[in-house]
């Protein structure tokens, strides 16, 4: 039996923060310092999560929590895990919680280093699909057509003309020991990841699509359903990556409608017919992908 | 160690930590006032299925004899619980 909202630890480490109401980040790492438990090291790179916890003289971890540079998750996270196992400590999760652009963009080589030595750490991706910290500018996980402050729609170019780079299976080419992915939407299967990577030597990477009703322009009471839609419709996938081989955890009987699913977002309320066929056209070429390639349970 | 709210929130220089944060869990402020709409639970309908203990991003709904009560000091109200509880055993009020 997998964790449940019955077996979850009770006690809460992630508590008071200021994240606005409705925030999907804040409930991927809400979660996930459940599973972990006390004895979890986290490290935040500058992004929503160290903003809205590290507000002084507040700090909203239960944890030992220390804000690490932007570029520096994983590096930092290595420094941990070998400062403390050279102390003798044993018996903790060295956990980073960095978010789209601080795990794609800026953090990159930091993590893809931590990766190259496997050191024994845990690295979550929060991806709210742009820098939602600093006012909505458009990350290299900014899906296609997604309005941005950076990436505006007008009239003859509409969003963000890039698709949204794939993180995981950057990362599982590493030949990582475990990747996954994940979603709010689906916080058993969340659950279940985060405890699997907890327990596996070596370098971990879980990455979790967490909503953002500010960014994405949906009601803060719609945050859950909409990662749940994501999944649902094909746009996004649960799956892992171990021992060489990826596995789909969860197969969509029917995808559900690509428009319905962007038309509840602001962000993506100016796409004509035509750009949401571009999406479609981009899902199912992924899913032919998906199915030749991963073991579909 | 869940977070929680200091009695004394200090004011000498000699209080302020050497570093750039106080202790873990150092709460200083509540989020109530960011709320303009509550939620409440109607204990009769609630089976204590702790769907909306899990989903909450503040972590403010917590196990209470058997079902679930709210932490109204650091709920923001925005309505995920509402919304994920199958037994419509959640309304939101507005306040006042």
């Amino acid at each position: 039996m997998g964790l449940s909202a019955r077996t979850l630890n009770e006690e809460e480490f992630f508590y008071g923060h200021k994240a606005c109401a409705g925030c999907g980040g804040s409930l991927a790492v809400r979660i996930a310092l459940k599973v972990l438990g006390e004895r979890s090291v986290a490290v935040l790179p500058a992004g929503c999560m160290s903003a809205v916890g590290f507000n002084f003289p507040q700090l909203c971890f239960g944890n030992n929590a220390i804000i690490s540079t932007f570029a520096g998750t994983a590096s930092m996270l290595t420094g941990v895990e070998a400062g403390l196992r050279a102390q003798g400590i044993d018996n903790f999760h060295a956990v980073g919680f960095a978010g789209d652009g601080g795990t794609a963009d800026i953090g990159i080589q930091a993590l893809s280093g931590a990766i190259d030595r496997n050191d024994d750490i845990i690295y979550i991706c929060y991806d709210n699909e742009a820098y939602m910290n600093t006012g909505i500018q458009k990350s290299s996980l900014t899906p296609f057509g997604a309005k941005t402050t950076t990436t505006p729609a007008g009239s003859n170019i509409r969003g963000n003309l890039r698709p949204k780079k794939n993180m995981f299976e950057i990362v599982a080419a590493h030949g990582i020991p475990y990747a996954a992915t994940a979603s709010i939407g689906y916080l058993n299967d969340f659950m279940r990841k985060v405890e699997k990577a907890s327990k596996i030597k070596g370098t971990k990477y879980i990455h979790i699509l967490a909503p953002c009703p500010t960014g994405w322009g949906t009601a803060t009471d719609e945050t859950v359903e909409i990662a749940k839609e994501v999944v649902e419709c094909g746009l996004w996938y649960l799956a892992e990556y171990e021992n060489g081989g990826f596995t789909l955890n969860y197969r969509p009987k029917e995808f559900t409608d690509v428009a319905a699913y962007l038309k509840k977002q602001s962000r993506f309320k100016h796409l004509t017919e035509e750009d949401i066929q571009t999406v479609r056209y981009s899902r199912d070429a992924k899913w032919e992908a998906i199915y030749r390639n991963f073991k579909i349970i | 160690m869940k977070p929680f709210l200091r009695k004394e929130i200090p004011a000498a220089l000699s209080e302020l930590p050497d570093a750039t944060a106080y202790e873990a869990g150092y709460l200083v402020t509540k989020n109530a006032g960011w709320r303009n709409v509550r939620p409440v639970i109607e204990l009769d309908k609630c089976t204590g299925c702790l769907q909306c203990y899990l989903h909450c991003p503040d972590g403010v709904i917590f196990k209470d004899k058997g079902k679930v009560a709210v932490d109204y000091d650091f709920c923001k109200g925005c309505g995920i619980c509402k919304k994920i509880c199958k037994y419509a055993a959640i309304r939101m009020e507005a306040e006042k």
